[in-house]
């Protein structure tokens, strides 16, 4: 077994791999001795490191306009109508692009896996394009097409946020998500899956619906959770055309002198980001458990 | 799926080739070597990310090191994987502004420094500036460190070690005699990685700076969006163009090391 799973050119790769794959067989428990000096010195540094800025931002965040300490930067959430809009928009925008992904994503893994096995390169280079391509790039390109497309284009596509932008966080979520999928894929057996599925009669969508999905279904949501959170973070893409995403509304409300408003709902992305991918952790373990059972 | 990625991709290629009465040409190339302000750009847009992925490598790879030797599978691992995972990819903006919260002029830190009679903005410091910048981006380029090497220390087997102990070796000959070699080709090619995505990153330099920050990214957003120049657009898009032959570059180099790294990772 390889380490890593699928050992993919970018780190991408390594992060699903870490949460999707089982763990390497270790052939010996490492032994815990005594705390060696090197590892307490870095995780001393590292804590300085991380955890100040963490705990600044957060009484950073509580401080009010009257000198008080409270929660009242992080009411704006739910008072000031110029954060609930665009944090809505973005909610939108991740909810229907995680959709998309799945969609999309799960059965094309299926096609290339069961009918062209070949393609499987073509697709990882391709899975990989949007990582090469600055996100700025992307914008800029996209920008210049939006200057000179036609009207038409413009009106069904670039008027809204939300089909201006989905198409694109979902080819950027691509390496995320085509991965995280794939490796899913990759762990059952979707040959004697999807021939027992057709010889019983059931049709391709409802054996993707019913007998694959089941099956991968904490790849899928892997995929979907890593969707949301690049679509909850994104803004390069987003400020170059001039959207209302939640993270432009958190750089304007920076430069209107709301810092602390900011810096509150930066601290409340950064807990529901973590929390994401927390609770990826957890399930990628629990399919371990199970899916002996479930296959058999 | 291709298409979406094809459009602003050809544009950037046919824009960077062409003039504005859509003749072949490389001039767009020349002039923006020819002026100032982009090759400072590129300049400041190459030594950032150099020293930021550099320093990201060594500490990444320490932290790693030091929670790979932790239990496996324990509390530490995940958040540790998930903490990692949402500084490196998905913080950007968030990330500058706690940055600012805790070094910007009133930030947290500064004032408690200030008590202690450490001016840090007193000796030129402020995080618009290139070091500022820079230090914010090591708080992402650490966390991918982490995640790009993790895989690799997990492939150095102990029994490697206990035969090297076993043969007489110490632990520091153990570390220079096989650890470091099998570990250097991928320690290399994380840290191309590493350059590439600060090469390529803009979302914390545009919430901490904005656009007027000399770095290749900002660039491009000013010569779209700025409206200073006419031609700018061509000139942006150039800029890109370059941009991801820098970016491809640090790919090739990437695959190369890494086809050496998986020779003893399997």
């Amino acid at each position: 077994m390889t380490v890593s799973g699928s050992m993919g050119p970018f780190g991408q790769a390594e992060l699903i791999g870490e949460m999707m794959e089982e763990p390497p067989p270790q052939s010996v428990p490492r032994r815990r001795g005594r705390p060696r000096i090197w590892r307490v010195t870095i995780f001393v540094l590292a804590a300085i490191f991380f955890f100040v800025p963490l705990a600044a931002a957060f009484k950073y965040s509580l401080q009010q306009d009257n000198g008080g300490y409270g929660f009242a930067n992080y009411g704006t959430i739910i008072h000031n109508k110029d954060v609930r809009a665009p944090l809505v928009t973005s909610l939108e925008i991740a909810a229907i692009s995680g959709a998309i992904v799945i969609l999309l994503m799960l059965p094309t893994v299926v096609w290339v896996r069961l009918k062209k096995p070949r393609a499987t390169t073509f697709m990882e280079v391709v899975t990989l394009l949007p990582i090469v391509i600055p996100p700025v790039v992307m914008a800029a390109g996209l920008e210049q097409f939006e200057l000179n497309a036609p009207q038409w284009v413009i009106q069904h596509g670039f008027d809204s946020p939300l089909s201006g932008l989905i198409p694109f966080y979902v080819v950027l979520a691509m390496p995320f998500t085509y991965r995280a999928i794939d490796t899913g894929v990759r762990a059952i057996d979707l040959h004697t899956l999807v021939d027992a599925s057709r010889n019983l009669g059931a049709s391709w969508a409802s054996t993707l619906a019913r007998v694959v999905l089941p099956n991968v279904q904490t790849a899928v949501l892997g995929a979907m959770f890593l969707t949301v959170a690049l679509c909850l973070g994104e803004v390069v893409i987003a400020t170059l055309l001039l959207y209302q995403t939640f993270p432009v509304e958190l750089i304007v409300l920076n430069h209107q002198q709301q810092a602390g408003a900011s810096v509150a709902l930066s601290m409340l992305t950064l807990a529901f980001t973590f929390l994401l991918l927390f609770t990826l952790s957890f399930l990628a373990q629990r399919r371990r458990g199970s899916r002996a059972t479930r296959l058999l | 799926m291709v298409v979406f990625l094809g459009i602003p991709l050809f544009v950037v290629v046919h824009g960077s080739l062409t003039t504005e009465t859509n003749q072949f040409t490389f001039d767009n190339f020349k002039q923006t070597w020819d002026s100032q302000g982009y090759r400072l750009a590129f300049k400041n847009s190459l030594i950032l990310s150099v020293w930021t992925s550099i320093l990201g490598a060594f500490f990444g790879t320490w932290l790693a090191a030091a929670v790979v030797t932790a239990k496996p599978g324990g509390m530490l691992h995940r958040i540790t994987q998930s903490g990692s995972g949402v500084l490196a990819y998905f913080a950007g903006v968030p990330l500058a502004f706690c940055f600012i919260a805790a070094l910007g002029q009133t930030g947290v830190v500064t004032v408690l420094l200030k008590h202690f009679g450490i001016d840090l903005y007193a000796h030129g410091f402020t995080i618009s500036s290139m070091i500022g910048v820079g230090l914010c981006y090591v708080y992402f380029q650490i966390p991918l460190m982490i995640i790009l090497i993790t895989p690799a220390l997990e492939g150095l087997r102990s029994e490697w070690q206990e035969a090297a102990l076993n043969l007489g070796a110490s632990r520091f000959g153990y570390l220079r005699h096989v650890a470091v070699p099998v570990l250097l080709p991928s320690f290399v090619g994380a840290t191309l990685i590493l350059f590439g995505n600060a090469f390529s990153a803009y979302a914390t330099a545009l919430a901490l700076v904005g656009s007027t920050l000399s770095i290749v990214p900002a660039q491009i957003d000013n010569a779209l969006n700025g409206n200073v120049l006419v031609g700018a657009d061509r000139a942006g898009l150039t800029l890109g163009m370059e941009m991801i032959v820098v970016v491809l570059i640090v790919m090739v180099g990437y695959w190369f090391v890494q086809r050496r790294a998986r020779r003893w990772l399997r």
